[in-house]
């Protein structure tokens, strides 16, 4: 799953542009991540800050 | 705000503003909806623009001009610098903005004009009806209205969903997105009139670094790179870090922003039924310079012209309104894109080394017109071998 960091995040909408699954939308200052997002780690390599982060989904 | 417009414009940066200004001015009721608290904030953007591409929309004003520039500077990967002067001495040939104050004061002057603005309103979702855009359902603190229109106009910038929402693929390809940074740094040594741009592949792959000043000691000192080559410890940030730490070490940061510029070709079709796609969500920015207020406002005032003519004849449909679509092409700024867009693709691609022959060939040019096009002539005058690589590009340029 993707893991936004919302200390980092600068809320420039860099990864909602490039999101091939429309899965990301930045409100105000806040980046909202849907579930069709598919985890495929686009959006983590363009942010210009290094916000966003795929991590294993761990089962509970 | 009105239930009914005949314009609702999603955004109020440049292009909804310019959109909206134009609009109220031809007489139709017009609504600008920006989803953040405060029109211009926060900046995305390294705020410099061409004299005359400002002065074709508003006038110059002190209140919003951070400094007049009158050269340029062009640094290879191995440090050689490149001056560009105008060859009309001391001519003012742009302007780095305070963006903050000069959006405002294109939404006042639209506001003034008679449109409706709305601020922290979120656009969320499109009104369709058999697959035609007819309006917005809108969010503002918590209360949802729905607001319908003869036309929406997407302005809604890089981040764009609202055209996404009404079916329209507006995903940037990783490798044409500048994935960028910036500081405003205070208490460094700059020529205050002189913006700065280095390449090379060491500084910011695939894209460049910037210094455009924004008065006698200050300066936006920003950075975009290709979000092919971003990755962990490579980021924009990484990179401008070790740049304003050599060069700025004592400067003083009063603003960091990051932000996206694509520079990818424009949307194949920038029209449906009942909307019209403007500036960065059109992805019209120069895919040369990055630069993009010029041609938000370009297709917002275009947007909002077209619109006129259609609702006056009854009709707003995707075959209506494709002479918003045909005009921009045709257009000396659509023109100007696809042309850059070709520079583009020929320069990331050239090695550092590359760089620094062309850079060496000529230490000082004086430009009769300063743009990219006038440039990239006078480097091949000097440069007989661009002219063969350019190819059929070249030929294109005389």
């Amino acid at each position: 799953m993707l893991n936004v960091h919302r200390n980092i995040c600068g809320y420039c909408g860099c990864c909602v542009s490039v999101c091939p699954e429309g899965a990301l939308e930045l409100i105000d200052a806040y980046l909202c991540v849907e579930k069709n997002c598919t985890s495929c780690g686009i959006c983590a390599k363009v942010c210009p800050l290094g916000a966003l982060e795929v991590v294993d989904e761990k089962p509970l | 705000m009105k239930s009914h417009y005949n314009l609702l414009i999603v955004g109020g940066g440049p292009a909804g503003a310019i959109a909206a200004r134009t609009a109220a001015q031809k007489g139709l009721s017009s609504c600008i909806v920006e989803k953040r608290s405060a029109i211009g904030a926060p900046v995305r953007c390294a705020e410099g623009i061409g004299r005359e591409a400002l002065t074709e929309f508003v006038k110059p004003d002190e209140r919003w001009i951070s400094a007049e520039m009158k050269g340029a500077a062009i640094v290879a990967p191995d440090g050689t610098m490149m001056k560009l002067e105008s060859a009309f001495a001391g001519n003012k040939v742009g302007y780095i903005l305070d963006r903050k104050v000069f959006d405002r004061e294109l939404v006042w002057q639209a506001a003034e004009a008679g449109s409706d603005v709305a601020v922290k309103t979120r656009a969320a979702a499109p009104i369709m009806e058999d697959g035609v855009v007819k309006g917005a359902k809108l969010e503002y603190c918590g209360k949802e209205s729905r607001v319908t229109a003869d036309v929406v106009i997407a302005a809604d910038g890089v981040e764009s969903k609202f055209a996404r929402w009404c079916g329209i693929d507006t995903t940037v390809p990783v490798r044409e997105i500048m994935s960028g940074a910036q500081y405003v740094l205070t208490d460094i040594d700059i020529d205050p009139h002189s913006t700065i741009f280095y390449l090379g592949n060491e500084v910011a792959p695939e894209g460049y670094l910037w210094i455009f000043p924004k008065g006698d000691r200050s300066a936006n000192v920003g950075i975009g790179i290709s979000g092919k080559k971003s990755g962990s410890g490579h980021r924009a940030k990484d990179y401008l870090d070790r740049f304003v730490q050599k060069t700025f070490s004592n400067g003083k940061p009063i603003e960091f922003i990051v932000g996206g510029v694509s520079v990818c070709r424009p949307l194949e079709c920038t029209v449906a039924d009942g909307l019209i796609i403007t500036g960065d969500a059109a992805r019209v920015v120069d895919p040369l310079t990055g630069g993009g207020i010029y041609n938000a406002m370009f297709t917002g005032r275009l947007a909002a012209q077209v619109a006129a003519d259609c609702i006056a004849q009854g009709n707003t449909g995707k075959k209506a309104l494709m002479a918003y679509d045909a005009g921009w092409r045709a257009s000396k700024m659509g023109k100007s894109i696809e042309r850059n867009y070709h520079i583009k693709e020929y320069l990331i691609k050239l090695s550092d080394e590359k760089l620094n022959a062309i850079i060496h060939s000529v230490t000082k040019l004086n430009l009769t017109e300063f743009s990219t096009l006038t440039l990239i002539k006078e480097l091949m005058k000097v440069n007989p071998r661009l002219v063969v690589e350019l190819g059929a590009l070249a030929a294109s340029l005389r």
